[in-house]
């Protein structure tokens, strides 16, 4: 072999060469990432049974009506005060039966239905805030990071807002703005976009300062400088190489953005700001079942459980992402 | 890091302004007329006129202004009095007089001064937030030292559950849960909070005792669930250091590499979240105080709410807003005051 004897791709003359280095068997073929993350993913037990409870209780509380086709606001007073079907396993006394497999409360209203009807709306509103708390955090957090002249103000507003007492303002916008809102879109969907806004505009900042994080550091790689000097618009750079790269910690604040939302959404039924009362949200059931807790714990209990399952299984669901998304974690 | 300190002091004052004027701007924007409970047989020129005895004809900047001076010139001066003339702490020093009766931050509920009516319903807050900020710190560090330290150990999987579970239910479904439990089946806790009980012997004690168990535990089980994770973390990512396995291969007992080693580099990121977490938990006491009718100031921001009472909702959140500023400010001086790594010059 002579020196001019170039191969035509060194590659093949390594190969050539070092035969012994030749895999034998064929090659594994090519793996996606989001294979990898899914394959991370199924490891942690309770990131999957978070995940499935969570598609459960969203089919469960989109689906219902339909398939329990009780009307939950329909008043029956001679049914009033059915105990759940469980309670006959211990007291066959008591006035229960399949009609209304929860109970129903102190008008006669199916617990059961309730529960599907006050869940559609806890879930839609945790979904919609959580929705707009990512959109304005990652649009905070991708202008800040990239544009250089609004990093200062914009990271200076966000801190600002992080230090604003959140839940005593919520409380005072909810109930202040409340009349001009109902007056405007009815009593439900002014309170529907009252609370979902309210609470999407006060939980945008972690959001915001982790995507920030991101694109500072992203925007010094390589690929972004090739990006730009193929003459790639910022608005082309930001949309097709920095979104698809920060996407993992977006997924991760957005499952942590579900569980506040769901919990804050509660807590303002709780107090008594939130839906009207003819209206069943979780934390309205739980609200109104307080004072008969004595007698019918069960209407405490069901909601309680409600609120606090979908919320652990976010969590759990966070969690899992969290490791799944992590490159260093996966593999391990 | 004095002149850090004092730096940021000067830093949050506009930081605080601009949260005073987004509280005003919030309030001024609202529609609610502190007349609306007035009968409607009083003339509406009467009515016009008691809008502008509680100083609501005047122009929005003139309003601000004037909440501005009471709330940080005038109440200050009426706190410098009370502290030199009937306070045990500073009361030897001479009676400076300072306040010589201006108008002071009102309630158009009680038609007192809002600072008085604090003054009043803080103790009872600070009880219970305090008390069950204490408790869950003092759980909270042995489960997260426990539970690095056996990592993937039963108790640890255990304790990361419970956690899990402990920061996923909220405390308007706990505290109901214990008052079912603890004061309607077994009857050993009273479920109201009773605040002008006096404490003056062992048997007394013994009800003021009683009656603290439930709120202290609801607020304690979220603060328990968020430090004793990151108690965990921090002591995870320590663990696996060099400086670990040098303690050990000098021959220093696994105690003392554990909990004088370990333990204090924890710590450091473990205090500052401690102090974060702070005016969060004032905040959550304002769902736990309404579940076991405590007379505490959450109970009062939420009455002056319902109540349309502006003044006292201005200044009670912007109390919780100096809360927040000033635990900030706390966190960080503490980061740099115990990590000799962090210079903030």
């Amino acid at each position: 072999m002579t020196e001019q004897a170039i191969p035509a791709s060194p590659l093949e003359a390594d190969i050539e060469t070092f035969g012994a280095l030749v895999d034998k068997e064929p090659q594994k073929p090519p793996r996606s990432q989001w294979k990898d993350v899914w394959d991370q993913f199924r490891k942690h037990k309770g990131a999957v049974f978070g995940g499935g409870f969570l598609l459960f209780i969203t089919l469960a509380v989109l689906l219902g009506p339909y398939i329990w086709d009780v009307d939950p606001k329909k008043l029956d007073i001679r049914n009033k005060n059915w105990r759940p079907i469980y309670t006959l396993l211990w007291d066959s006394g008591v006035t229960a039966g399949w009609a209304h497999p929860f109970g129903t409360d102190q008008l006669g209203r199916d617990i059961l239905a309730q529960m599907i009807a006050g869940g559609r709306v806890s879930m839609a509103v945790g979904w919609l805030a959580m929705a707009l708390a990512l959109i304005i955090g990652t649009a905070i957090g991708v202008f800040a990071g990239y544009f250089k002249r609004l990093d200062f103000w914009l990271m200076r507003f966000t801190d600002l807002v992080l230090s604003l007492p959140i839940l005593p303002l919520v409380l005072l916008a909810v109930t202040l703005f409340r009349q001009p809102l109902n007056s405007r879109f009815g009593p439900e969907g002014g309170m529907f976009i009252l609370i979902v806004s309210v609470i999407g505009l006060t939980s945008w900042m972690q959001t915001a300062r982790i995507v920030r994080g991101d694109i500072l550091a992203l925007k010094e790689r390589e690929f972004i400088l090739a990006a730009r000097s193929i003459g790639t618009t910022s608005g082309k750079i930001i949309r097709r190489h920095l979104l698809p790269n920060v996407i993992s910690p977006i997924m991760v604040s957005a499952t942590l953005g579900l569980a506040t939302a769901i919990i804050t959404e509660s807590a303002l039924s709780f107090l008594g700001v939130g839906f009207p009362s003819d209206y069943p949200t979780w934390g309205k059931l739980l609200a109104d079942a307080v004072q008969r807790m004595q007698d019918y714990p069960e209407r405490v209990l069901l909601p309680g459980i409600a609120i606090s399952l979908t919320v652990l299984s976010v969590n759990y669901l966070g969690d899992g992402l969290r490791d799944a998304l992590d490159p260093r974690i996966r593999g391990r | 890091m004095l002149t850090f300190t004092i730096r940021r002091l000067f830093l949050s004052i506009p930081t605080l302004l601009f949260i005073s004027f987004i509280i005003f701007g919030l309030l001024q924007l609202a529609p609610g007329d502190p007349m609306a409970q007035v009968p409607l047989t009083v003339p509406p020129e009467v009515k016009q006129k008691m809008r502008e005895a509680l100083g609501l004809g005047a122009p929005w900047y003139v309003q601000y202004w004037k909440w501005l001076i009471q709330f940080f010139w005038i109440e200050p001066k009426v706190f410098i009095d009370y502290l030199t003339n009937s306070s045990t702490l500073l009361g030897w020093l001479p009676d400076t007089n300072f306040y010589k009766d201006e108008l002071r931050v009102i309630s158009w509920q009680t038609r007192s001064p809002v600072m008085d009516i604090v003054a009043q319903r803080m103790p009872q807050t600070l009880w219970v937030v305090g008390l069950s900020y204490i408790v869950g710190i003092l759980i909270a560090i042995p489960i997260g030292i426990y539970s690095a330290y056996r990592h993937y150990s039963l108790f640890d999987q255990a304790g990361t559950f419970i956690t899990m579970v402990g920061f996923s239910i909220p405390p308007f479904f706990t505290g109901p849960l214990l008052i079912v439990v603890f004061s309607v089946t077994l009857g050993w806790l009273p479920s109201i909070y009773d605040t002008t009980h006096v404490v003056t012997d062992w048997e007394s004690f013994k009800i003021q005792f009683f009656q603290m168990v439930m709120p202290v535990m609801v607020l304690a089980l979220q603060t328990t669930a968020q430090i004793s994770r990151y108690m965990r973390g921090a002591m995870l990512d320590n663990l696996n250091q060099d400086y670990v396995r040098t303690a050990r291969a000098k021959g220093l007992r696994e105690a003392s590499v554990v909990m004088v080693h370990v333990l204090r580099n924890s710590m450091i990121p473990v205090v500052t979240v401690i102090a974060l977490g702070m005016p969060a938990i004032f905040g959550g006491a304002i769902i736990t105080e309404n579940v076991f009718k405590v007379n505490g100031i959450g109970q009062l921001l939420l009455t002056a709410l319902f109540a349309n009472d502006l003044p006292m909702v201005m200044t009670l959140t912007f109390i919780f807003a100096i809360l927040i500023v000033l635990f900030n400010l706390i966190a960080d001086v503490l980061y740099g005051l115990l990590d000799p790594r962090i210079r903030y010059d």
